[in-house]
């Protein structure tokens, strides 16, 4: 995120684009309300009427996959009607008359036709928007679990630059994380093309700074494989073995049964978690890790916040922390490393090597936790980057991206479009929450979630098992009949083995991210 | 007044009577508080609107009729307020007692003694009999819920669970029904809470300064003064809230918020507050397994981090150290997911390392 979750709650226009808050980010969503009944408007948009929806002052219902169509429409508007904020974008951004030659393509009627909503609704929306300065941009991932996911996140960059709103308080592009640390991994380097810092493995400067700090002789200097690339390279042979750390992609991933062709074939599988999960039942080797307040170390929030987590008791059995399991194997294959703690780990190698992190020592997040970058000891962090359009790259670049649909739309034979995400009572695959007393109690089983109308036409009641069906497979799934879902959509999340959206969901990616399309597939309804 | 700057006198005859400055617009007790001046509240939560129900902090201001309570009386320029005059300590032990008298206050009982403000402040006024005695027709506990304990007999009626539901988090689903002694906080329709639509968050449990409200998983793990707050951020999602760990010999019993820290300013939510208890479960992996003849079977460490470095090291000389991949976890400490890459990187040679942020 750009900004800060207090911002949340200060904003006087706040525009929530694929967030589905009151159940992913609860707390967030809270901070949202309570800037509404302060007097701040809210515009939500999202295919299904949403929690948050209910505290809008305009929900808009856009079909699945056209928000490029959308914002593009929005900013055809803005830039039509003079709204736009022209001393900022002549100021701060490049790429304005780009910009301005692709919108001129969408204009409002196009873009409504495109979305299913009316054009009068975009021209509201886009005044609206330009009225409050600035307007706060808060999205999940119902903006970038699409085969257009890099496009939907431009679009958003774009809308807020036009609109002169990013370097502000209370502005700003804000994705909220869906994990606790995602941010923290790909801060620390866990991407096949950065180094820790987001430094480029194949930038010379890099090569030699690792080199040094890692005391070896060599680094590969091309960009690795992304995750689906991995998978698809245990089926064609170019990858071997697989290390899977605390993650239950047999669950998690789309097209379960592809998936798991995938890792059957892997040459020597290895699992690091602190359950048995429908991944580790591949694992050739499964190594028992230290669980959340089994070790010392920190998270890094969306808001870019390093915090402590601490160590209330010991792991069970001979389970080890991840760093040490990862350490011991480095010297078993010839590398002593000499961090023995995450605190060590932290202060001399990560905080040393990392530009953004470089002002932050375990000391000084003892009680609160600091926002990167923090470039110095002194610092107090960052709360909103890109300080009054000031872009940390220079000018904010304007980048104009066509529509496109998903890769999988309805047709006479699968007519529904299947939506998926996560419901408030369970966390992704119930690893955690299906063994925390309680939880199971408040959501015991998935639900299909239908229309009213598309559920009259069927004659399916709601509580009613169905069968939904994709090209890549079944399940049977008791209906939810509910006046929030659109017709001709079909939603339902991943927290459940059998009843999992994955065994339908399409793995088609998108093809600079390679994040999957698990918000668009086509499916089928069937009674039982 | 200057630059709305105000003065109030605060218990000028007493020897500790002093001026104390607040903003026009604070209320009497803001200013006080602000200022280091002690009055006792139940009903008062600085996150909440002031609501003026528990009558504890009632105030003596010269020029004004009656005993206002601080909590909804705007401060002005130049008011001279008592604090514990005679008169206000007397009506506030008569409160406290009407509010014992009203409710089945039994600490022997109770969850919540030794965290309980009424206990606190029952202790504070030296009260040590009851004048009153009222017809108690004891209620049903609301055990409907699998996280919460409502137990209107305990309840004060301070309305802060009601706050905390409707300003705090914005969901509203609970509310004061009834008038007078028949008064009692319940959901739309009266339903049971689990039949209402509360969305768990445990906002409410927070907020109650009583035991009308208690966690069901902490009954009887734990009393507040053998446990140690422990400070950490959540696991779940990507908002990193604070969160009080209430911990009791290595075990977590409890989880609050952290009230005064960013980003959640003690808010929480459900999995926040009572997703923690899976640390426990029989189903934790406590030895390295390795497969043999088809099936998992447990192995040392040495036993598995040899065969791990050993097939790392014969795969990489026959097919190159790209043949090797992996993925971090984005659940857990960035110090993992740096050991992680360093791993691929410097030890077996290759950037095949991602984690689960694009899908």
């Amino acid at each position: 995120m750009t900004n800060s979750f207090v911002d949340f709650a200060k904003a006087k226009m706040i525009f929530a684009i694929g967030t589905n808050m009151t159940e992913a980010h609860p707390v967030a969503s809270s901070f949202v309300k309570n800037a509404v009944a302060d007097g701040a408007q809210l515009i939500v948009v999202d295919p299904r009427r949403t929690g948050l929806a209910d505290y809008a002052d305009i929900h808009v219902p856009i079909r699945v996959g056209s928000d490029i169509a959308f914002i593009n429409g929005l900013m055809n508007v803005l830039i039509a009607e003079d709204l736009y904020a022209k001393d900022y974008v002549a100021s701060c951004t490049v790429g304005f008359d780009e910009l301005k030659a692709k919108v001129q393509e969408y204009p409002p009627e196009r873009a409504a036709e495109i979305c299913g909503i009316s054009a009068d609704l975009i021209r509201e929306v886009a005044r609206r928007l330009a009225s409050v300065k600035p307007a706060l941009l808060a999205y999940t991932l119902g903006i970038t679990e699409h085969t257009c996911g890099m496009n939907n996140v431009l679009s958003c960059a774009n809308l807020q630059m036009l609109l002169g709103n990013v370097g502000f308080e209370c502005g700003g592009v804000n994705p909220i994380r869906g994990q606790n640390n995602v941010q923290g991994a790909c801060d620390m380097g866990a991407l096949p093309n950065v180094f820790p810092g987001y430094q480029k493995v194949d930038d010379p400067a890099s090569q030699k700074k690792f080199k040094a700090a890692w005391g070896v002789e060599s680094l590969p200097d091309k960009p690795g494989m992304m995750m689906p690339s991995m998978l698809e390279g245990l089926l064609d042979g170019k990858i071997k073995a697989f290390y899977i750390f605390g993650e239950n992609l047999a669950n998690s991933e789309p097209h379960i049964k592809h998936l798991e062709n995938c890792l059957k074939a892997a040459e020597f599988l290895v699992c690091q978690d602190i359950f048995p999960t429908e991944t580790t039942r591949f694992a050739h080797v499964v190594l028992p890790a230290a669980g959340w307040s089994e070790n010392d170390g920190t998270f890094t929030n969306s808001e870019r916040r390093v915090s402590m987590v601490r160590t209330v008791s010991e792991p069970p059995g001979v389970a080890k922390p991840n760093w040490w399991i990862f350490k011991e194997i480095a010297r078993r294959m010839g590398h002593e490393w000499s961090s023995n703690s995450a605190q060590e780990l932290w202060d001399n190698e990560i905080s040393v090597l990392a530009p953004q992190l470089v002002g932050i020592k375990y000391r000084r997040i003892e009680k609160d936790g600091l926002q990167w970058p923090v470039p110095t000891e002194d610092h107090l962090g960052t709360p909103v980057m890109h300080k009054d359009g000031c872009f940390t790259c220079g000018l904010g670049q304007l980048i104009p991206v066509d529509w496109s649909p998903p890769a999988e739309v309805p047709d006479e034979e699968y007519p529904f479009v299947l939506s998926t995400g996560r419901r408030l009572f369970h966390y992704h695959t119930r690893t955690q929450t299906g063994r925390a007393l309680g939880l199971n109690v408040l959501l015991p089983e998935e639900t299909a979630d239908i229309s009213t109308e598309d559920a009259a036409e069927l004659g399916i009641s709601d509580g009613e098992y169905i069968v939904v069906k994709s090209r890549r497979g079944r399940v049977r799934v008791k209906a939810k009949v509910t006046d929030r879902m659109p017709k001709g959509m079909v939603w339902m999340a991943f927290h459940f083995r059998e009843t999992c959206a994955n065994w339908l969901t399409n793995p088609a990616f998108d093809p600079f991210t390679q994040t999957a399309e698990y918000k668009a597939c086509a499916v089928a309804i069937e009674k039982m | 007044m200057n630059n709305g700057t105000i003065t109030l006198t605060v218990n000028g005859k007493d020897f500790r009577g002093k001026k104390v400055e607040g903003k026009a617009g604070q209320t009497v007790l803001e200013v006080l508080r602000d200022n280091g001046v002690y009055v006792p509240t139940l009903c008062y939560h600085p996150k909440m609107p002031p609501y003026g129900g528990c009558r504890l902090c009632i105030v003596e201001i010269e020029n004004m009729r009656g005993l206002p309570p601080s909590c909804t009386t705007p401060a002005v320029d130049g008011m001279v307020v008592h604090t514990h005059s005679e008169r206000v300590v007397r009506v506030r032990k008569t409160v406290l007692e009407l509010l014992i008298a009203y409710g089945d206050h039994n600490c022997l009982l109770c969850e919540q003694s030794g965290n309980c403000e009424l206990q606190d402040l029952v202790y504070e006024h030296g009260i040590e009999k009851i004048r009153f005695k009222a017809e108690k027709i004891l209620k049903e506990r609301d055990i409907s819920h699998p996280m919460i304990i409502r137990d209107s007999n305990k309840c004060v009626l301070c309305g802060r669970c009601v706050r905390a539901c409707l300003n705090v988090q914005m969901n509203g689903v609970i509310d004061i029904a009834g008038r007078g002694s028949e008064a009692f906080i319940t959901t739309f329709n009266n339903t049971t809470l689990i039949e209402s639509n509360c969305v768990s968050c445990g906002e409410c449990i927070q907020a109650c300064p009583v035991g009308a409200l208690t966690e069901k998983k902490s009954k009887g793990m734990g009393r507040p003064w053998e446990v140690n707050k422990i400070r950490t951020t959540c696991p779940y999602c990507g908002v990193g809230c604070q969160l009080w760990l209430h911990e009791k010999d290595g075990r977590i019993i409890k989880v609050t918020g952290v009230e005064d820290a960013a980003p959640n300013y003690g808010r929480l939510c459900v999995k926040g507050r009572f997703g923690y208890d899976f640390l426990y479960s029989e189903d934790r992996l406590k030895t390295p397994l390795i497969r043999e003849n088809g099936a998992l079977r447990e192995a040392s460490w040495d036993e598995a981090l040899d065969l791990v470095a050993t097939k790392f090291k014969e795969i990489i000389e026959k097919h190159g150290p790209d043949s090797i991949a992996g993925v971090s976890s984005s659940r857990s400490i960035n110090e993992d997911s740096y050991q992680m890459q360093k791993l691929f990187r410097s030890v077996i040679g290759t950037n095949n390392i991602d984690n689960c942020a694009r899908t």
